[in-house]
Parts: structure tokens; sequence; C-alpha cells
């Protein structure tokens, strides 16, 4: 099982929970298995998110490995200039 | 040692840390160099736009039927010429690029003419008749929150906006951890303060352009100033209904981007009139027409409340953000923020934004979008609580700072960064302990930016004479063509003269992301590493072949292939121009290439250090000295380096106290022009001194952080930090324009006569 972070404005989605646990081995797998469990995040999932392993920003990468230890955070699609 | 292994070994630079000539510099200084507007082709017709003289009005009918007719017109397009993309945020783009049912702000297109040369086409724009129904508008984004307001847009908002505000209201977004209540109890002082920061445009000096070519065949060319040519052919086609390959997009050289090129805004127009016409389309857009209908940066309106203990340690941090970005949905709040707290290590804080659509034009990316304004009210509240308890700024700011193992309040653990070692940079420079006069103060302030990596393709080829050509897809916009070429020379072990680094078409080269993000020389040269890796294990492979020995026993060092030892065999080193003359022979041309969705590219920080003067009677603020700090993980031409240092700081110095897009009653923009929106121009600005820190990124081989946006971030709160304590009261409006900060003094000195 891994541990996700999610930010606040999503947490009405996961029954107020600031962490939630799925069991992923990607992030791919990770982001399936959270919307399947908390479908009120399917619509920002849609949108974009990008995903915090260990510090290090992903972006539409799907076979990020995850660990069971690994810190994993949900955090919005971003853009730069 | 493995070739993709090298980040752990302590390296020492031959090419990389240096400062050679700039590539670009002589077709520059030589007016050589082809812009956006310097592109012509046979038969060339010119096209201008009709824009909304109305901040909101439903467009009823338009007439085009005289301007079709007119003399030299050779096509006439609407939004009624565009079908409807699938994707909304393409979508968005159409309808910007041209207005469907409304006008949504002043300056808007709605329809556009190309004609045999630019007077036809601009007499023809007067026959175009546009039946508009003006509606109520709203530009400011308080007043767009509010139940009641004119709605922008209808049906736009997302599941996590709650009741209570207008459908402007697109976005809210909520950040932080640990119990922000609790934490103010704790503190000996909270100060809470709102603030107002206005909309500022890029201000780029290259308009907009661009010239289009559609063939009968279905196949089309595009050649424009972009900052991402793969990002304008995924916009167009899916816009023009094409497939990707059809259309080759060429990008110029670009004069700024600055974030404000990474969308498209003519080029739908003019390919649906090459298309129209059969004839080339050029479009160039006037002055007036980039600051009317281009994106500038989000206006804000925030509360900012911050607890801290009579010896500067912060307890708890709360941002309330409403962001406008403009006539259509935008994220650019929840980036604000996520950064807003990010310099602190705090055990409680919470931040929240709202969105809100205005009759505005839409907003587009400029340098570390939504940052700047929420760290500069954050960092403006932590000066005034030093203020309020005689603190130091930067101890505070020592006290406080994040570091290796800090929670940031988005959530993310952060590794390596280098934000205590920018502030003792700044405790120890002189410009600190300078003295400063009456009527003058000192302003500090942190900044961050998250930094992206992202697609990036890169081609390395080795020619026969023994130089390098380095093919990739990112425009250059902050010398990346100087500092890929000096990543590909370093790998090699070739002096930097031996490379060429050209940026291509997007037929020439797989799909690249824009030059955004301060992502590309640590992407693009993270990919240039990785290819020039993959051509030295081919040029391994041929010298093995040529001395009859295992590939596995030849290694690449000192820009030759040498045998790994003298179990290997005695064989003279071989140079890369030695194994490429024989290439042909030995197997075919010598080639490397790296394709990825590059991670890694590690967060950045930096510290701002500004004296300004005040004049009391005036209110004008002369900027007196600047210094800034900034981690670049590994300066790779450092000249360009603190050319993205100064180039922030001065836009960011522009934003504090001058720039801003002022809207009259009617909703039209009233200052469209250079010498009413006023950049800071050399005359007003002190040399921007800088001071490089490097603390390795240990997601790039070399340590490359991203250094183009976080500079751009401190200003805003330095200035205002400087001239509050100068003017002697707190200001808490940008721009802080002298009838502004003369207000201010008034009030306050009204305010100390009543006491």
């Amino acid at each position: 099982m891994v541990k996700v972070a999610i930010w606040g404005s999503l947490r009405s989605f996961t029954e107020g929970r600031a962490e939630v646990e799925v069991e992923a081995a990607t992030t791919r797998e990770m982001l399936d298995k959270l919307a399947e469990a908390y479908p009120g995040l399917r619509p920002q999932f849609e949108r974009g998110v990008s995903v915090a392993v260990d510090g290090l920003v992903y972006k539409d990468a799907w076979f990020t490995p995850l660990k069971p230890d690994s810190e994993v955070v949900l955090m919005p699609l971003m853009v730069g200039g | 040692m493995a070739l993709d292994d090298q980040s752990k070994a302590k390296r020492v630079f031959k090419v990389v840390g240096t400062r050679p000539l700039r590539p670009d510099g002589v077709d520059k200084v030589t007016g050589k160099a082809l812009f956006g507007a310097d592109l012509t082709a046979p038969g060339m017709l010119v096209a201008k736009i009709l824009r909304s003289p109305h901040a909101h009005a439903r467009i009823r009918a338009i007439d085009t039927s005289a301007a079709e007719a007119a003399p030299g017109v050779k096509a006439v397009v609407t939004a009624a010429d565009f079908g409807a993309p699938a994707d909304e945020a393409v979508r968005d783009v159409l309808v910007n690029c041209m207005a469907h049912d409304k006008a949504l702000y002043d300056g808007h297109a709605v329809a556009a003419v190309a004609a045999i040369s630019e007077a036809a086409a601009k007499a023809a724009l007067k026959l175009i008749k546009v039946d508009y129904e003006v509606l109520p508008h709203v530009t400011d984004v308080d007043e767009a929150m509010k139940p009641g307001a004119p709605v922008v847009q209808a049906g736009r908002q997302v599941e996590t906006v709650g009741e209570g505000f207008s459908e402007n209201v697109t976005n809210y977004c909520e950040f932080g951890h640990g119990d922000v209540e609790a934490g103010f109890a704790k503190a000996d002082h909270v100060i809470e303060r709102s603030f107002r920061t206005e909309a500022t445009h890029q201000g780029y000096i290259e308009p907009h352009a661009c010239l289009a070519s559609f063939a009968s065949d279905g196949k089309a060319d595009l050649w424009c100033c972009t900052q991402g040519q793969y990002m304008v052919r995924n916009l167009c086609s899916q816009i023009m209904g094409m497939e990707a390959s059809q259309l080759r997009v060429t990008p110029s050289e670009i004069g700024g981007g600055f974030g404000g090129k990474t969308t498209v805004f003519i080029e739908p127009v003019a390919l649906m009139l090459a298309k129209k016409s059969g004839r080339p389309v050029k479009i160039v857009m006037s002055r007036s027409e980039v600051l009317r209908a281009t994106g500038p940066t989000c206006s804000s309106s925030m509360d900012i409340r911050i607890g801290m203990t009579r010896d500067g340690r912060i307890t708890a941090g709360l941002a309330r953000l409403r962001y406008q970005g403009g006539a259509f949905p935008c994220g650019t709040v929840e980036m604000g923020a996520m950064a807003a707290f990010a310099a602190y290590d705090l055990d409680a804080v919470r931040t929240e934004g709202w969105n809100a659509m205005t009759n505005r034009p839409k907003q587009a990316a400029y340098r570390a979008p939504g940052a700047p304004m929420s760290i500069y009210g954050v960092e403006s509240v932590v000066d005034e609580l030093c203020q309020h308890f005689g603190l130091d700024p930067l101890d505070v700011r020592m006290k406080n700072a994040a570091k290796a193992g800090t929670k940031a309040s988005y959530g993310v653990t952060f590794t390596d960064i280098g934000l205590s070692a920018c502030l003792s940079k700044a405790k120890a420079h002189p410009h600190y302990a300078a003295p400063l006069k009456a009527g003058q103060g000192r302003g500090v302030s942190c900044g961050f930016w998250f930094n992206f990596g992202g697609d990036t393709c890169v081609t390395l080829n080795v020619n026969m004479d023994g130089t390098v050509s380095v093919t990739e897809g990112n425009p250059d916009i902050g010398g990346s063509r100087a500092s890929i070429g000096m990543m590909a020379a370093e790998e090699l072990g070739v002096t930097f003269d031996k490379v060429r680094t050209q940026v291509v078409d997007t037929a020439s080269l797989g799909y690249n992301e824009v030059t955004d993000g301060s992502r590309v020389t640590f992407a693009v040269g993270l990919a240039t590493i990785k290819a020039a890796q993959a051509a030295k294990t081919v040029m391994c492979q041929r010298a093995a072949k040529i001395w009859g020995i295992d590939a596995e026993a030849v290694v690449w060092e000192d820009g030759c292939a040498k045998p790994s030892g003298p179990n290997a065999g005695d064989f003279p080193p071989m140079t890369l121009a030695e194994i490429a003359a024989v290439s042909s022979q030995t197997g075919g041309p010598i080639a490397g290439h790296h394709e990825v969705n590059a991670d890694g590219a590690g967060v950045s920080f930096g510290v701002h250090l500004v004296d300004v003067e005040v004049d009391p009677e005036t209110g004008a603020t002369k900027v007196l000295r600047y210094t800034v700090f900034q981690d670049a993980g590994k300066a790779v031409h450092p000249s360009y380096v603190e050319g993205q240092m100064q180039g922030g700081a001065v836009q960011g110095i522009g934003w504090a106290l001058n720039e801003e897009y002022i809207y009259g009653d009617d909703g039209r923009l009233q200052n469209a022009g250079f010498l009413d929106y006023r950049v800071p121009v050399a005359s007003d600005l002190p040399m921007i001194d800088t001071v490089i820190l490097e603390i390795p990124n240990p997601g790039h081989p070399y340590g490359v952080r991203g250094v183009g946006e976080t500079s751009i971030v401190p200003p805003l709160a330095a200035i205002a930090n400087a001239v509050s304590r100068a003017a002697g009261v707190r200001l808490t409006s940008l721009p802080m324009s002298p009838p502004r900060i003369l207000a201010a003094m008034d009030a306050a000195r009204l305010a100390a006569a009543a006491e």
C-alpha cells in the first residue's frame, strides 16, 4: 500500500482525508485506483494532475515506480512561463 | 565508470562554467537574425484583424459582404469559418483567437481580412458591419466574484467551488497542513493585511508575427515567433481539423517571450485566411493589439495573515488569494497558492485560492506564473512583523527557512535546496551593511519557483570533419543554444566552437514541450548529455573495431577513445575527429539521440536585496542598488544566468513600481502602448548585481537547475518592503506609482496628526 497526500480542496471527495492508501506499484495504477475508490476525484484527474514522488514532480508519467515508503503527493498540473 | 552514472562523481568542468561568445550574437547585432515579421513569401497577402470596441457584447450578426467585395481583398474570416475542437482548452484558445457568440473583452478579435496590401486590408476592416448588443461588464476580480456580477461565461465552474459566488468563479484550491488557528494562538503578534496587484504584460519587444501557407493538397506551413513550435502545431492542427503531420511549424528568432508566447493568438487566423485565399498570409500585431488582445498575467486581491513569536519564529500562515485571468478559466491561482509560503518551514499553514473570469484578455503565463503575487503578500507581512519586533529581516528568514526535509505547504518534502545558502550570502554581502540615508529604505524578499522538465527530444550528429551538430526543438529565449552546445562539448570533450546547435521545425524532430517552466537548460541539456553519451558509445565501438578489440575494452576520456587499460592493448588514443573522419568506412554516420519526459528539475530559490529612495514631494521611487542571490545548481554559461537574474529583477521592478493595465469605466483598456504602459528602461535602473550560488541539483548529470523564472518572484516584495521602510508607511497595492505613494504618505501623516 502507498500513502497518497490529497490537497485540501480535493478532500471533500476523499471523505475529508488528507491522506489515503491504495495498492499500487506505479503512478498510473495509483491514479486509476484512486479514481475507482473516490469517483469525485475523476474530474480533476481528467483536467490533469502532477504527482510528486519523493520530492520529484512527474507530469503525465504513468510508470514511475511507487514503493510503500514513498512520499506520494498529488498536485495540480502546472504550467510555467 | 558507466557513461550514464556520472552524477555521483565530483566533476571538473572544462567548458561548462566558462563564458564563450554567444552564438546568436553576430546575427542579432548585424540585423541578420530573422524574427517573425521578417519572413516573406511570393504572392504573400497581409492580414489585419477587426477587434471589439466593447468590453462585453453579444454578437448578433457580422456582415462581411462589403469587405469581401473591396479592392485587393482575397479572403475574410469570422468564427463561422472554424469548427468546434473537441478539447475544451483548445476550444478556449480558438474562441480567444476569434470571438464566437460574444465579444468577451475590449480588443477581442471578431473578424479578419487578407488583402494584397496592409492599406487594402485596413480599408476593408472598416467595411465589416458587426451588430453588437452591449452587455454589462466586469473587470475587477472582487466585483467579478460577487453573486449578481455580470457573467462572462456560464457553466465553467469546477466541482470544488462552493456556494456564495458568481458563476465567474471557475476554480477553488486549498493547500496546507497543521492547525492554523492553534498556530496563531501561539504567536506573540499576528498581522493580517489585504493586498492588490495589477495585471502586467510580459512586455516582449517583438510583437506576435506569423506567416501561413496552405497548399491545395492540404499540407500547410507556418513560420512564427513562439516559445514552442510543437505547441503551435498541436493547437493549430486541432483548430484547423488537420493531422499534425500535415502542418509544419518553423520557429523564427524570438524577441522575448517570458511565457506570453506559450499559446497562439493569430496563427489559426492566418492559416484559415491562407486556406481560403490560396495565398500565403502574414499577420503582424501592433503594440496596441499585443497589449489589448494577448495575455498579460493575472491581477490579484489577497488577504494574508501571519503569526510570529517575539524571537522571530513564524507560528502560522494563512493566505486567501483571488486571481482573475481574463475571460476564460485558468489555474494560475493554484500555483500562487502552492508557492506562497514555500520559503518557510511551518508547522501550520493554509492557502486558499479562487480564480474568477472577467472581461479582460485571456491571461498567458508570465515567468513563474502566479507566484510573484502571493509571495509579495507573504513577504510583505513577514517584513512588517520584523519591523514590529525590531528583528533583522534576513535573520528571521534564516530562522524560518525551508531546507532539506521541510514539508512544503503543498505537501512535498524538499530535498537539496539553496535557500539558506542564498540568505547567508545576502547577510554577508557588503550591500547589506552599506549605510542608508534619510528617505532611503532597504528591502529583502525570498522567491521560489517549482521548475519543470517534460517531453524533450535531441539529436546529435558527429560530422566527418570532427564538428558536431546538435538539433533541438526549443526556441532559444535565454541563451539555450549556448548552454546546450556547451554541455555537448563538455560531454564529448571537444571545444565549444566545434559544436553548432540549431532549433528546428516540427518535421525534423520529435515532440518537445514549449520553452517554459525554466526547463530548457535542465531538460534539453540532460537529453543532450545523454545523446552525446550515446554518440560516445558508438565512437568507442568504432575504435574497438579499428583496433580489433572488444568494445567494452574502450573508454572515452578527454575527447578520445582509449583502451581501458594495459590488458586491452596498446593503441594510441583516437580523437573524435579521427573517428569521425573514417566513420563511413567503419559503419556509417555517427549520431546519438535521446527522448525523455524529463523529471527531477529541482525547485529553485532566490533572495533579492534592494535599496530605494522615495521623494516625499513627488512620490517617485528611485532604485539605488539591487543585488540578486540565486541558486543555479550549476551555471553552464554564467553570463546568461546573470542575464536571467537581472532580467527577472527588472521585470519585477516594473511590476512593483510602474506597470499596470488601466481600465476605464467602460471596460476599455486606457493605456495600450508603451508610452502609457511604462516598462523600466536602462536609465531607470542601477546595474543589477548578481551572486550565483551552485548547490547541485541531484536530478541533472551536471547539477543544473532552471534559472529563468525565480528571479521575477522576489522583486515585488523586496521593492515594497524597501519603499515601505523609506516612506514610513506600509504599501499594500501594486504598482507603487507616485500617486499611490503620495496618497499613502498623506494618509499616514493625517493619521499621525489625529493621534
